[in-house]
C-alpha cells in the first residue's frame, strides 16, 4: 500500500514540470478557446454565456452592422502599413548595419524611441501634428496609415537589423570571390539569408497595425477600424460575429506558422 | 528575384586566363589605423608552383591573402598577375579563388549548389557533371544534397576546397585549409592537395602556421613574421641555411651559441666560441665580422664520450654534461649543459650501435663544418621559439 503511494508520489514529482507546463499553456490558451467557442454561440438570449451551438454566425459574419466595413478597413490599412514599413525599415536596417556614417550610433538609439514612448503620448502628439498642419478635416484612412507605418517602422528595423548583424559578411565576400558581382551577391546570398528576418518583421508589423487601438482612435477622424468597432459595441454587448473574425484570424496565423515550418523542413530535406 | 538576376548572370570579363601568369606582390603594405599588418612585402609566386606562406598567428598571412583576393585594399604597393596590375580590380574580376579559414559556406544552399556557385556566376548552364566530379574528388560524392551545416568540420573544409577548385583559378589561395582536421585526415588531405595541384597545374598559395605542413607540401616556403618576409626559398634550403634567428627557431629547432668571427678564409669562416675555434661555410654565414650566433640543428650533432673526437672538417666543443635524456622510441633527445652554462639540444637516432648516455655523463659535441650556420648577433636568439608548440 505504502509502496504504491511512494511510487505514485515519485511519478508525480517526476512529471511535475510537465504538469506545470500544461497549466501554463492552459492559462495562455483559455481566452482563445473562449473566442473559438463563442463564435458558435447562439445569442438568442443572454450574451457572454454559451446558449447553444449554431453555425449562423459563421454563415453570415457581416450581419452585425458595420463590422465587415471595419474589418475591411483594418485589413487594408494593415496590408499597406506592412508593405510600407517593411520596405522602409529593411532599407534602414541595411544602411544602419552595413554602412558607417556620421550619427549612426544616435540613429541606433533613436530607432528605439518610438518603441519606448507610450502610445497615448505618441497618438496625441500625432493628432496635434496633423491638426496644426491643417489636416483636421481630412483625418481618416491616410492619417491612420501614416501613423501605422511610423510605429511599425522601429520594429521592422530592429528585427531585420538583428538578422543582418548575426550574419557574417564573410559570406558576401566569399560570393564576390566566386565571381558574383554586387548585384548577384545581394540577390543570391544576402537577401535569401535576411529573408526570414524580413518575413518575421512583416508579420509583426501586420499584427501591430491590425490591433492598434489607442493611436488609431486618436487620428482616425470619422473612420472606424476593427478594434475601434469592437470597443464601440462592447459597451452594449459583444456580437458573436466578432468571435468569428477572431477565430478566422487565429486560423490564418496557424496556417502561416504551419506553412513556414513545412517550407523550412522541405528545404532541409532537399 | 528571378528575372532581374538572370539577366545579370553573364560571364564576367576578367583577366585573360592562360599559363605563365606569375603572381607578383610589389612593396605591398596594409595598415589598420596605426597598426601595420603587412609591411612592404615583395615576392613572386611562379605560375604553377606550390607556395607556402608560413608564420605564427597574427603575422599578417590572412591579410596578405585577402589583398590578393581583392577583399582588402592595400595601403600601398601593387599586385600583378601575369603582366596585369590587379591591385584595384574587384574581387569577382580576378581569376583567384579562396578557401577561407572559416570556410564561409553558404548555409542556404546545398553542398552541390555551393560547389556550383562560381561556375554559375560565370554563366555556365550545365554544371552537374563537373560538380559531381569535384565532390567525388573530395570524397563527398553522396553529400551533394545536404546542407553544409549538416556536415562535420572536416567535410565542410573539403566542400570549401571543392567550391574553389572547380573554378580552376589562376591562383588558389588556401588560408589554413587543413586547420580543423585531425592529424590523420590532415596528412591524407596534404597528399591529396599536393596531387591535385600537380595534376591541374594551378598556382597554390597555401597559408599555414604548421612548419611541417609547409615543408612537406611546398616548392617554395616564405617565412613571415610581424608583417615581413624573413626568408624565402625551397624548404630544404630554409632548413639548412636559415638567414635569421626567427627562421632558425620557427622552422624546426636550432642550437644558437654566442661567438665572434676571428678570421675569414676563402670559403670558410672561423668563429671563436668560448675558446674553441669553430668553422662554418661562407655560403651559410649571414654575418662576417664581430659578434655572431653560431647555429647547428640538433640532429646534426653527434655525441662522443671518448674525449678523442678530432677530424678534419668537424667542429668539436668539449666537456658537456648530459642533464636530461628523453627517449622517444625512434630517437633520443639529450639536453647537454656546456661549461659556459648553456644547454644544447641533441637528437640521436636509436640505431642501437651503442648504449644511450645517462644523465651526468661527460660528452664532446661534434658536427660537420658544412652544417654550421652563422647569424648576426644583433638578433634575439629566442625569436620564433615560443611559437614552436603551435606547429603540428
Ligand atoms: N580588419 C582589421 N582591423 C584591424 N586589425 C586587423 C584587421 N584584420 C587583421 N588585423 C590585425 O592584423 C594582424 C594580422 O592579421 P592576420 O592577417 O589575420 O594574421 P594571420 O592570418 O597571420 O594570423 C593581426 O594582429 C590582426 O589583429
Ligand atoms: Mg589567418
Amino acid at each position: 500500500m505504502t509502496a504504491t503511494l511512494v511510487r505514485a508520489g515519485r511519478w508525480v514529482t517526476g512529471h511535475l514540470v510537465m504538469f506545470v507546463a500544461l497549466l501554463v499553456l492552459f492559462y495562455m490558451f483559455l481566452p482563445i478557446m473562449v473566442v473559438v467557442l463563442m463564435s458558435f454561440d447562439d445569442t438568442a438570449d443572454v450574451a457572454y454565456q454559451f446558449n447553444g451551438f449554431t453555425l449562423a454566425n459563421w454563415s453570415d459574419p457581416c450581419s452585425s452592422y458595420g463590422m465587415c466595413d471595419a474589418v475591411a478597413k483594418s485589413l487594408q490599412i494593415g496590408l499597406l502599413a506592412t508593405v510600407g514599413a517593411t520596405l522602409l525599415g529593411t532599407l534602414m536596417a541595411f544602411a544602419m548595419a552595413r554602412h558607417h556614417f556620421r550619427g549612426r550610433s544616435i540613429a541606433n538609439v533613436g530607432i528605439f524611441l518610438p518603441m519606448a514612448s507610450p502610445e497615448i503620448v505618441m497618438g496625441s502628439s500625432l493628432l496635434a501634428l496633423f491638426v496644426s498642419a491643417g489636416f483636421a478635416g481630412q483625418l481618416g484612412f491616410a492619417t491612420i496609415l501614416i501613423a501605422h507605418i511610423m510605429f511599425c517602422l522601429s520594429f521592422v528595423v530592429v528585427a531585420v537589423k538583428a538578422r543582418l548583424s548575426g550574419m557574417d559578411n564573410g559570406l558576401e565576400q566569399a560570393a564576390m570571390d566566386l565571381y558574383a558581382n554586387e548585384w548577384q551577391t545581394f540577390w543570391r546570398v544576402t537577401f535569401p539569408l535576411v529573408f526570414p528576418g524580413i518575413v518575421g518583421a512583416a508579420l509583426l508589423a501586420f499584427s501591430l497595425s491590425f490591433d492598434d487601438y489607442i493611436i488609431t482612435n486618436l487620428v482616425a477622424g470619422q473612420s472606424q477600424t476593427f478594434p475601434m468597432y469592437v470597443w464601440g459595441v462592447s459597451r452594449r454587448e459583444i456580437p458573436p460575429q466578432i468571435n468569428v473574425i477572431g477565430t478566422a484570424m487565429l486560423l490564418v496565423s496557424i496556417l502561416v506558422v504551419v506553412m513556414a515550418e513545412v517550407v523550412r523542413r522541405g528545404r532541409n530535406r532537399a | 528575384m528571378s528575372a532581374g538576376v538572370d539577366e545579370q548572370e553573364q560571364a564576367n570579363p576578367g583577366v585573360q586566363r592562360g599559363p605563365g601568369n606569375d603572381l607578383r606582390l610589389v612593396s605591398l603594405s596594409k595598415q589598420f589605423g596605426a597598426f601595420t599588418a603587412v609591411n612592404d612585402l615583395t615576392l613572386t609566386v611562379p605560375a604553377g608552383s606550390f607556395f607556402a606562406l608560413l608564420g605564427p598567428s597574427g603575422c599578417g598571412k590572412t591579410t596578405t591573402l585577402r589583398m590578393v583576393a581583392g577583399l582588402e585594399a592595400p595601403t600601398a604597393g601593387d599586385i600583378f598577375l601575369g603582366g596585369q596590375d590587379v591591385t584595384r580590380l574587384r574581387p569577382y574580376k580576378r581569376p583567384v579563388n579562396t578557401v577561407f579559414q572559416n570556410y564561409a559556406l553558404f548555409p542556404h544552399l546545398s553542398v552541390a549548389e555551393n560547389v556550383a556557385f562560381g561556375l554559375k556566376r560565370r554563366g555556365r548552364k550545365k554544371v552537374d557533371a563537373e560538380v559531381a566530379r569535384l565532390l567525388d574528388l573530395v570524397e563527398l560524392g553522396d553529400r551533394g544534397r545536404r546542407r553544409p551545416q549538416e556536415l562535420s568540420g572536416g567535410q565542410q573544409q573539403r566542400v570549401a576546397l571543392a567550391r574553389a577548385l572547380i573554378n580552376e583559378p589562376e591562383v588558389l589561395l588556401l588560408d589554413e585549409p587543413l586547420g580543423a582536421l585531425d592529424l590523420k585526415l590532415r596528412r591524407q588531405m596534404q597528399i591529396e592537395l599536393k596531387r591535385i595541384q600537380t595534376e591541374v597545374g594551378l598556382t597554390f598559395v597555401h597559408v599555414t602556421h604548421d612548419q611541417e605542413e609547409a615543408m612537406t607540401m611546398a616548392d617554395t616556403v616564405a617565412v613571415m613574421n610581424a608583417g615581413v618576409i624573413e626568408q624565402m626559398g625551397p624548404p630544404g634550403e630554409l632548413y639548412d641555411n636559415p638567414a635569421t634567428t626567427f627562421v632558425a627557431n620557427f622552422l624546426g629547432q636550432s642550437n644558437l651559441v654566442a661567438g665572434h668571427v676571428t678570421r675569414m678564409r676563402d670559403d670558410l669562416v672561423e668563429v671563436d666560441v668560448e675558446g674553441t675555434t669553430v668553422l662554418a661555410s661562407r655560403t651559410r654565414s649571414h654575418a662576417d665580422s664581430g659578434a655572431v650566433w653560431v647555429g647547428v640543428r640538433p640532429e646534426k650533432v653527434f655525441l662522443d664520450s671518448s674525449g678523442q673526437t678530432r677530424d678534419h672538417g668537424i667542429n668539436v666543443v668539449r666537456a658537456g654534461r648530459i642533464c636530461d635524456v628523453s627517449y622517444t622510441g625512434v630517437s633520443t633527445q639529450y639536453l647537454v649543459r656546456m661549461p659556459w652554462g648553456q644547454e644544447l639540444t641533441v637528437f640521436e637516432q636509436n640505431t642501437g650501435a651503442r648504449e644511450l648516455f645517462r644523465v651526468g655523463a661527460c660528452v664532446d659535441l661534434g658536427w660537420r663544418a658544412e652544417h654550421t650556420f652563422v647569424l648576426d648577433a644583433a638578433q634575439d636568439a629566442h625569436a620564433g621559439v615560443e611559437y614552436e608548440d603551435l606547429g603540428t
